[in-house]
């Protein structure tokens, strides 16, 4: 209530002073910089020009991974999709079980992480929006996203493995340590901060007048983050989520790193598994042959395929999501 | 405005110059391309070679199949493989390409029990551990042969590489080769379908998950297990001795009769001194260099080169823990760096 009513006033304050300058500036630079304006339909030309270049990169890539995997699409068909053998030495490509591998892992990991972002994001948004604490915690946040993921999965190895071994020992599976679950939780650290940094904003820019007159209502804090804020932020949050599962996708080294990298259809959680990206990683350099090369290439294609999906069903969702007030 | 101007010009200048620069550098550079085993030699070799001869050799370590692409791709000068070219790859080259050693390696195998015994191996049990027939240390083949070691009860866990590699292409190679069951339901190539085991990626991958994993077991380069102070076992070779896998043992597996072109595997050699899983790491170059727009010149300066690399380069292979060639494998090499020709006529005299 007060920070809503503080904006304007200090704005109205800034702007005789403000004014005077940054027009003056204003001037200077129209002036020095005359010989290059953009006139208004240039300009226009410009922007239209970088929206169409991306859709054109997008369809470019999609077209060229399609030219480059027809070798293998034309040597395997259909049953590249639902074959379980991936054999080099053979020729036998098949891809499900990367398939299901970077599915198993990306939802678990986005199950697992928000537990963390949904709370942190209202800690962010709503309970601890200023001061040092608010700071410290959204600093920490972003340095999290800044961690090149190789540390990740190095971090993975020597700390997180152990870890999931002595779990293992404890349940009587295969001490490998290495698997589905070490994989899902590095995932979800690495995609904290997406989900929780877009639910924050989402939750911060809840109308003060909705949450106030929850209040005056009589509900509390915790009821009026459930009533209120959860129902109205919600389709931002589904796409902050929905963000992060982008990410995890797509993620290469610190998953294969702690996956395991064995090309069988995973039968638990602790089981060691594989997923597309990493086998594209793992395998390029040295594939020689042309139906072994396409091959993981249409697997960079279906890999394309699967997130484009995910990616419209989870719009379809946040538009689902979307609260009219 | 005339600031902006001179600006302008100082920035133009200087691009223009850079590119010149590298124009001219280019003429005296060489540009290489594939297997990451033999990284560190040529890179200390092409050093020494730059400072000495005023040539500059681009190596870039990006594997053997990558190297290969690029030689067909004609987009190299030389290519770096630890595997003998495909047949499919033969084929896309349509032109001859040549295979010159430069040095060897072996691929031991690395594990992981308490009190680090000397464990003796030999190919049928190697075989049968990687493809989950042996699960357990303590299984009465692998006793029989480690009466003097304490071998505990552990169950096995296989460790491989994940990435395609020319470690797991020997260390296939040598398994097609002694065991037909392997060579039937597994066979050999630089990445493989594992019956069983965990991959990991590199070298370092598979060592740190063989050092974190009690009872493991897992295959890598010697050099890394040496410089790395793993432990690792011997394994029986051709005559039924159980060699220790050392730089000698190593280039000991050429003492045996080697065709011309050099095409050849070196696992499971007949020497008796030699260690079987062992390979050579080789150069691959055209045979006639006088394609694309290659000038006269730069198949001097390559021939040269190679020469350098497989006479004086060798004294650096030791000390840097790779086995340098045997003599008659030397003397093969110099027999195909003097095939080389440039339209027709030959480039050495």
């Amino acid at each position: 209530m007060e920070s809503k009513r503080s904006v304007p006033r200090s704005f109205s304050k800034a702007l005789p002073d403000g004014e005077t300058v940054s027009c003056q500036s204003c001037r200077r630079l129209a002036v020095r910089y005359s010989r290059f304006a953009l006139s208004e339909p240039a300009f226009r030309k410009t922007l239209t020009l970088s929206a169409v270049a991306v859709v054109v990169l997008l369809a470019g890539i999609f077209c060229s991974l399609l030219y480059a995997s027809f070798p293998a699409l034309q040597a395997m068909g259909f049953r590249f999709f639902i074959g379980t053998t991936w054999d080099p030495v053979t020729g036998e490509f098949g891809a499900l079980p990367f398939v299901m591998g970077t599915l198993l892992t990306s939802f678990l990991a986005l199950v697992i992480s928000t537990f963390f972002s949904l709370p942190i994001a209202i800690f962010l948004g709503e309970y601890y929006r200023y001061g040092v604490v608010s700071s410290l915690v959204k600093t920490g946040i972003e340095l999290l996203a800044g961690i090149p993921s190789v540390i990740y999965g190095f971090w993975g190895l020597f700390f997180l493995v152990p870890i999931v071994r002595a779990l293992q020992l404890q349940v009587g599976a295969p001490p490998y340590g290495v698997g589905i679950l070490t994989a899902s939780c590095i995932l979800a650290i690495m995609i904290i901060p997406y989900s929780a940094s877009l639910g924050r904003e989402m939750i911060a820019l809840v109308p003060s007048d909705l949450k106030e007159a929850a209040l005056s209502l009589g509900a509390t804090r915790f009821e009026m983050v459930r009533k209120v804020i959860l129902p109205y932020a919600r389709s931002g949050i589904f796409a902050g989520i929905l963000l992060s599962l982008g990410r995890a996708l797509g993620e290469t080294m610190a998953v294969t790193m702690v996956i395991g990298n064995a090309n069988f259809i995973p039968k638990s959680l602790f089981a060691p598994a594989n997923t597309m990206a990493s086998i594209i990683a793992n395998e390029f350099t040295e594939a020689t042959g042309t139906i072994y090369l396409a091959s993981l290439i249409e697997i960079a294609l279906l890999l394309f395929v699967v997130t484009m999906i995910i990616n419209l069903v989870g719009k379809f969702i946040v538009s689902r999501l979307r609260v009219e007030v | 405005m005339v600031c902006g101007f001179i600006r302008l010009c100082c920035v133009v200048g200087l691009v223009m110059a850079l590119l010149i620069g590298y124009a001219s550098a280019a003429d005296k550079e060489l540009i290489g391309a594939g297997a990451t085993f033999p990284y560190p030699l040529y890179s200390k070799m092409f050093d020494v070679y730059s400072r000495e001869y005023g040539v500059k050799v681009n190596y870039q370590a990006i594997g053997s199949g990558g190297g290969i692409r690029q030689l067909i791709n004609k987009t190299v000068d030389f290519g770096g493989s630890d595997a003998i070219m495909g047949v499919e790859d033969t084929k896309a080259a349509a032109a001859a390409v040549l295979h010159i050693p430069i040095c060897a390696g072996a691929v031991v195998l690395t594990y992981n029990l308490p009190g680090n015994p000397e464990v003796n191996f030999t190919a049928h049990i190697i075989s049968d551990i990687f493809m989950g027939k042996i699960t357990k240390w303590n299984d009465a083949r692998i006793i029989a042969i480690n009466k003097n070691a304490k071998i505990p009860d552990l169950p096995i866990t296989v460790v491989h590489r994940s990435d395609g590699s020319g470690t797991t292409f020997v260390f296939s190679d040598y398994l097609s080769k002694v065991d037909s069951d392997w060579n039937g339901k597994v066979g050999k190539g630089t990445a493989l379908n594992w019956p069983v085991g965990l991959g990991a990626k590199g070298n370092p991958g598979v060592a740190g998950l063989v050092k974190q994993t009690p009872g493991s077991i897992g295959y890598v380069e010697l050099i890394y297990a040496l410089q790395n102070k793993m432990s690792f076992g011997n394994v029986k070779n051709r005559k039924g001795l159980f060699i220790k896998p050392t730089l000698a043992s190593t280039s000991a597996a050429a003492n045996t009769r080697l065709p011309d072109d050099m095409r050849v595997s070196l696992t499971d050699s007949d020497s008796p001194q030699a260690y079987p899983i062992t390979s050579f790491t080789w150069i691959l170059a055209y045979r006639d260099q006088a394609y694309g727009n290659r000038t006269q010149d730069k198949a001097n300066d390559l021939v040269k080169l190679l020469w350098w690399m497989t006479h004086q380069g060798q004294k650096y292979a030791e000390p840097m823990e790779y086995a340098a060639l045997s003599p008659n494998a030397v003397t093969k090499a110099e027999a195909l760096i003097k095939s080389i020709t440039y339209q027709g006529k030959p480039v050495m005299r």
